[in-house]
């Protein structure tokens, strides 16, 4: 990721430490996100994804490190920081006995400049919803109102911590469409997650999290491509005929770059897709394995975590 | 963390939410409305006041004198008969008579003199058997209320019902929000942590109208129970209580995370002041020095000045000592509680 103008930065954060007793969360983390785009922390549960946005929207004070939100700051302005910010945290549950209409009314209530309440329940679509009680909605429904509740103030930069966890696929693309259409108002975001396909299809950028680090930076593109991979193959030997493969052995084939082996099935990362399949099933009969199944796929966001890690994304 | 003075908008709107996410809780509206009604109809029911019951007066055998049969004759005093002397002697050692009438000359009055019912039975003997003169004095009997058990434990239930509904109500209100993590939502928000509280307390009041009117209402009707002071110093009396026992529940809650968490310290609030502030019996019975300690509580305060209030008929002015130890019951745990509440 590029050094951006100053006055372009949305959010700027170095050195950001936070430890809980012995626990050391967040080591030494820095981010720079410009106006107008979207940057997504991605890592497993507990990786400090969390805490590091919990530092950002002022919850959580860090035991070392410097945040310029809007180039103000938690300690002098923050008051102009909360009017600017629009937050949805994990595991909210709103009050159940008032109406979406009242809850938005009383979250707009907090803020000097704001939006017209039914824009923004025409926006997440819960307009027919506005006499329903909280209680009634569903989990979808529950999670685009805590939206809502972060868009009535027409906030400059939108956090969001795992705005789909829990949700099925229809619920999630809902919240996405939200969410870019902030983007195409010229908003700005900052979002955890740990679906790589909600990281990349949001994100203009991502930075990938493990145990309180950035072990990742860039576009998703670019992330990506830093495996130097053209695909991905996975490979399941039948029952039985598994010990017939070395790891060594799959690493010499023409493309292999990386070889890792998951229980019985393996993992080839491959530069020459063409070259390395045809190679690879010629060893395969060679050694008398038999295919369970094979396949392959473009390298995603969760095998450069896996590259990196060895865990994956939602092993948490 | 604190951030300001309330804004009128958000505090209003705070207060409408806290409102209606009460009045939508059919169960919370029982306990706050229905159960201190209950409770003041069983006991003011049981303990309304009755004619006095009569003195038990024993004889032995079967005396006929002139004075045995004046005794019997008056219906202050119940005449029981006993057989011997010894079995006389026994009843009355056992608190079943309150003195024994012995057939001499002149006729002995045996009692024992620190029970006193043994009291009232010596001078009902005396005016049956005409040794005091009644016409003496004139007598004139009385029969407006004030002076019943009633009358003194109807202002200790407001009082009480006021602190039970203040306390619980918030105390309850304030863990869910913490444990909902709603509180957390909010403090990302530029809403003034004053605000936030305040609510509490300006919901309160609007509850406090209907909560008062209903139950002096009953207590006033239903009961006899006086109310001899302005509406307006009732009133200001009633708010006032109601604010402070917002306070402190505010103050309570500001750290507990759990709804079990707070109950347990809303029990250890409560049950001394139960007890110690004088809502069923007076706190005077109580040794005399820790007197200025009970005056200090808030729930002794509102129960004094609303007697004084109801009973005594105590002006504005005459209430204006306890109502300041109301007021710094209000000051003191709402700022300690702005101080050290616990949003996440």
């Amino acid at each position: 990721m590029l050094d951006i103008d100053a006055s372009r930065l949305a959010v700027r954060a170095t050195g950001l430490v936070k430890r809980f007793g012995s626990l050391t969360a967040v080591d030494g983390l820095d981010l720079q996100l410009a106006r107008g785009t979207c940057l997504a922390l991605l890592g497993p549960n507990g990786a400090g994804k969390t805490t590091t946005i919990e530092m950002l929207e002022g919850l959580v004070r860090p035991d070392a490190g410097e945040i310029e939100i809007l180039g103000r700051s938690w300690r002098s302005d923050p008051e102009g920081i909360r009017e600017r910010i629009g937050v949805q945290l994990q595991e909210t549950r709103l009050q159940e006995k008032v109406t979406v209409l009242e809850t938005l009314t009383l979250f707009r209530s907090f803020y000097r400049e704001g939006r017209d309440l039914r824009e923004v329940l025409e926006v997440v679509g819960l307009a027919e919803k506005r006499d329903a009680r909280v209680e009634t909605l569903s989990g979808g429904q529950h999670q685009r109102l805590s939206l809502a509740c972060a868009l009535v103030s027409r906030p400059e930069i939108l956090f969001l911590d795992e705005p789909t966890t829990g949700l099925d696929p229809q619920a999630r693309r809902r919240v996405w469409e939200i969410v870019e259409g902030f983007k195409s108002g010229g908003g700005t975001v900052l979002m955890t997650t740990h679906y790589m396909e909600e990281a990349e299809r949001l994100a203009d950028d991502v930075v990938i999290v493990d145990a309180g680090k950035v072990i990742a930076k860039g576009s998703p593109a670019a992330v990506i491509g830093s495996l130097h991979a053209e695909s991905i193959v996975e490979l399941h030997p039948r029952d039985g005929t598994a010990d017939r493969l070395f790891h060594g052995a799959l690493l010499s084939l023409p493309g292999v770059s990386e070889v890792r082996a998951e229980g019985a099935a393996f993992t080839l990362v491959v530069t020459d897709t063409q070259a390395s399949v045809a190679a690879l099933l010629a060893h395969l009969s060679e050694v008398g394995v038999e295919l369970e199944s094979l396949q392959t796929h473009s390298p995603t966001l969760e095998d450069v975590f896996v590259a990196l890690t060895g865990k994956h994304l939602r092993d948490g | 963390m604190v951030n300001g003075l309330p804004r009128w908008t958000e505090l209003a709107e705070l207060t409408r939410h806290r409102t209606l996410t009460f009045l939508r809780q059919p169960e919370a509206v029982f306990w706050v409305f229905a159960f201190p009604l209950v409770l003041s109809a069983v006991l003011g029911f049981a303990f309304q006041g009755r004619e006095p019951a009569p003195s038990r007066v024993g004889v032995v055998g079967e005396a006929m004198e002139g004075w045995v049969a004046r005794l019997e004759d008056d219906a202050r005093i119940e005449l029981v008969r006993f057989a011997t002397r010894e079995e006389a002697d026994r009843r009355l050692a056992g608190g079943h008579v309150d003195a024994l009438v012995l057939s001499m000359d002149p006729p002995e009055l045996r009692l024992d003199p620190v029970r006193a019912e043994a009291e009232l039975a010596r001078l009902r003997v005396l005016v049956a058997v005409g040794e005091v003169e009644h016409e003496a004095l004139s007598i004139e009997e009385v029969t407006e209320h004030g002076a019943r058990y009633v009358d003194f434990l109807f202002p200790g239930l407001l009082g009480m019902s006021l602190m039970g509904t203040g306390l619980w109500s918030i105390g309850f209100a304030v863990a869910d929000m913490r444990q909902r993590k709603v509180l957390k939502r909010l403090l990302v928000t530029p809403m003034r942590r004053a605000s936030y509280l305040a609510s509490f307390l300006c919901s309160r009041l609007l509850f406090l109208a209907a909560e008062l009117a209903l139950l002096t209402a009953f207590g006033v009707w239903m009961l006899g129970v006086p109310l001899r002071t302005s509406l307006f110093t009732f009133t200001v009396v009633a708010a006032f209580g109601a604010v402070a026992f917002s306070a402190v529940g505010l103050l309570v809650a500001s750290r507990a995370r759990t709804i079990e968490g707070v109950s347990g310290l809303l029990n250890l609030v409560m049950v001394p002041m139960w007890l110690g502030s004088g809502v069923f019996f007076s706190y005077e019975r109580f040794p005399e020095s820790v007197h200025p300690l009970l005056r200090a509580l808030p729930l002794t305060a509102l129960n004094d000045a609303l007697r004084a209030g109801m009973i005594d008929g105590a002006s504005f002015l005459q209430v204006v000592p306890e109502l300041a130890v109301i007021a710094a019951w209000t000051v003191v745990p709402f700022f300690l509680a702005l101080k050290i509440f616990r949003w996440t």
